[in-house]
């Protein structure tokens, strides 16, 4: 939301006075322990997504750390999670619905925020005070008359329906970041291309979007992860068919109707968590920087 | 502004218009249809005369697979490719009006699309869902919907609930996020060590909601205990425990799973304040004598009071529309109701949409302060005023 200052980080531990080794001692081992207190529920996921059923039910997934040999290792649970219970068709879908939602509300707030930033036309401060207000409503606030509006439009349960609705929701904080970063690019630079004859719209398309790349990255990383990894909106826009579910809904369907079968949701969760874990470890400095600049959505 | 002399001539940008329109017009008619793909190769076969083809996929159909992939190309080419052709198509109309009325018709091809959006999609969703919970089911706007909200034993367990995440998931996330950013600016391996907290942000809630529906998995005395909490607990000599289906313990274990996720955040920003702090403030503490305890409480605590407070507020609007995690582990059964949860059940199972809407304004209410502090700051940044 509100922009963090940030300073000058200092390099890491330079500035800390060095700690006296009892200190010290403690302080690595209480890192040290709440680091695997994060780790271990998702381990225990991992490790159990390729034991077999079996084992699974009659022992501890902890054992195996102490035996790692007197346990099935496979890979049948992926494939039985990925053709029978349907998650590569909804793995597709969260392809279809996800690259899209994200391209498009960075597209169109590309553009608005380059407007808002540069550009002057009446109502322009006012106009982006509402953006600004918006960025807090929460999606509840908009699921009853969206979905009388869906269903009277035919655009329930279509992926047309769920780009746009999630395009609408990511718009805010979209339009919000990339003015914080476009309104910053300095001045000088558009005088000159105008001088030489540019129009805005070349402006913002030789100037703008590669200038504005950290920003655009940043802002992509949190919308795919929030389409990719939501489920309000995708049970209420496009719900649970087959042909349109996506990873998330399938998930919670089989804790449903296969609660107990652990050999299918730890593998299950795990297809849910492929892509978003990847993208996230992969460009975590974006990330950061994204979360740096300020953020929620509503 | 524009200086080129010969500007584009009209019919080909009108034509490419017309055609971008209507190629997207066809794209999302084909998305729609239980058999676009199996359509488009049909008319694609007869368009090159490979009639006896085309009567085989009309007749048989396709495989699944190449069903599917054709309705991702076509997807993924509608979607992204259409947006952009859009812009493309209607600046190139746009600039080949006279510089004059280029002038003041361009900030609106580029603000249009996005406003009309959050038109449509967020502020007359919200003025409709309060005059929705005002008028549903009623002859004149009144009341009731709020009334029978606040009065309703399980509507009142939902906003107890909801109460108890926010101070408890608030206050936990904010804590352990900045013990950990502040022990971790202590030892070596920093970066590695924060990835381990960072890491369940990347997770989605029904993720993470079947990661520790895991965790706390009970079974009756006896048999083998594959959770590990209650692995532990058997080791211990003692019984199972339920954990979802004991209130009030149940709430804060869900809680947990919320801390468990957000608690990243808290940290790399709370890590990056405190790495601003300068450090000659903190060698002048030492100096004067003060420990690191003492150095933590009146120089680093205060310095970082104002990210303490954003991310504070961040993590309450995320943590009072708290869904998924309730959703999947208990449905809201066992008294965890929460209030986005018990909006969905109103609104979906028991199709009450003026219940549903009058939930959805108690949480915008809880926003709204949040929201005026917001765009006042923004006034007095003085943006785009």
């Amino acid at each position: 939301m509100t922009v963090v200052a940030t300073r000058k980080t200092r390099s890491a531990p330079v500035g800390n006075k060095p700690l006296s080794g009892r200190s010290l001692a403690i302080v690595r081992l209480a890192v040290v322990l709440i680091a695997a207190m994060w780790s271990f529920p998702t381990a225990g996921l991992l490790i159990s997504s390729l034991r077999s059923a079996n084992d699974i039910n009659s022992t501890g997934w902890w054992t195996t750390l102490v035996h790692p040999f007197e346990t099935t290792w496979t890979l049948a649970n992926y494939t039985e999670v990925l053709e029978a219970s349907g998650m590569l068709n909804a793995f597709v879908n969260s392809l279809i619905v996800t690259i899209p939602a994200t391209v498009i509300p960075i597209t169109l707030a590309a553009f608005a925020a380059y407007a808002f930033a540069w550009m002057r036309f009446p109502g322009r401060g006012l106009l982006f005070a509402v953006v600004v207000g918006l960025l807090v409503v929460p999606i509840q606030m908009t699921l009853v008359p969206l979905l009388q509006a869906y269903n009277q439009t035919g655009l329930t349960g279509t992926f047309l329906g769920i780009w746009l609705a999630h395009t609408g929701f990511g718009l805010p904080l979209a339009i919000y970041l990339l003015y914080n970063y476009i309104s910053q690019l300095p001045r000088d630079l558009f005088e000159s291309a105008f001088i030489d004859g540019a129009s805005h719209f070349t402006a913002f398309i030789r100037l703008v979007l590669p200038l504005s790349m950290p920003a655009l990255a940043a802002f992509a990383i949190f919308q795919f992860l929030w389409v990719w990894n939501d489920l309000l909106v995708a049970l209420v826009f496009l719900g649970t068919d087959s042909r349109v579910a996506i990873l998330t809904a399938r998930l919670n369907e089989l804790v449903g109707s296969r609660g107990q079968d652990w050999h299918l949701l730890t593998a299950g969760a795990f297809v849910t968590m492929v892509v978003p874990v990847i993208v996230f470890l992969g460009l975590q400095r974006h990330f950061v920087r994204g979360l740096l600049a300020g953020s929620v959505k509503g | 502004m524009t200086g080129s002399t010969d500007r584009p001539r009209g019919w080909p940008a009108l034509a490419a218009f017309a055609l971008t329109v209507t190629a997207a017009w066809w794209g999302l008619r084909l998305l729609a249809a239980d058999d676009g793909p199996e359509r488009l190769i049909e008319n694609v076969y007869r368009l090159v005369g490979a009639s006896a083809s085309a009567d085989a996929v009309a007749t048989y159909g396709l495989t699944p697979t190449t069903s599917k992939f054709i309705l991702t190309v076509v997807a993924l080419v509608v979607g992204v490719g259409g947006v952009w052709l859009l812009f493309l198509t209607v600046n190139g109309l746009v600039d080949r009006l006279g510089p004059r009325f280029e002038r003041i018709v361009r900030p609106w091809v580029f603000v249009t699309p996005a406003l009309v959006l959050l038109a449509f999609y967020l502020v007359y969703p919200t003025i409709r869902t309060i005059w929705i919970s005002l008028t549903d089911g009623a002859e004149s706007a009144s009341l009731d919907h709020y009334l029978s909200v606040l009065s309703d034993p399980t509507m009142l367990a939902a906003l107890r609930n909801n109460a108890v995440w926010l101070v408890v998931g608030t206050t936990g996330s904010v804590i352990i996020g900045l013990a950990f950013a502040a022990l971790a600016d202590r030892v070596k391996r920093e970066a590695l060590a924060k990835t381990f907290i960072f890491l369940p942000l990347a997770i989605s809630m029904v993720g993470a909601a079947v990661i520790w529906r895991f965790v706390y998995y009970w079974r009756p005395p006896g048999q083998p205990q594959i959770g590990i909490v209650n692995g532990l607990l058997d080791g211990l000599g003692r019984d199972p425990i339920a954990f979802f289906q004991v209130p009030p313990l149940n709430t804060f274990v869900l809680i947990l799973i919320m801390v468990w996720l957000q608690t990243g955040f808290a940290m790399v920003i709370l890590s990056a304040a405190i790495k601003g702090i300068p450090d000659d403030l903190l060698e002048a503490a030492r100096i004067d004598g003060a420990n690191e305890l003492q150095v933590f409480g009146r120089i680093v605590l205060p310095g970082i009071r104002g990210s303490i407070i954003t991310v504070g507020t961040t993590i309450f609007i995320v943590i009072l529309k708290v869904f998924d995690i309730v959703f999947v582990t208990t449905g809201g059964r066992f008294d965890t109701d929460v209030v986005a949860v018990r909006m969905f059940t109103e609104l979906i199972r028991f199709r009450n949409p003026g219940r549903a809407s009058a939930l959805a304004v108690v949480l915008l209410v809880a926003v709204v302060p949040i929201m005026v502090v917001n765009v006042r700051n923004l006034r007095r940044q003085g943006v785009g005023a």
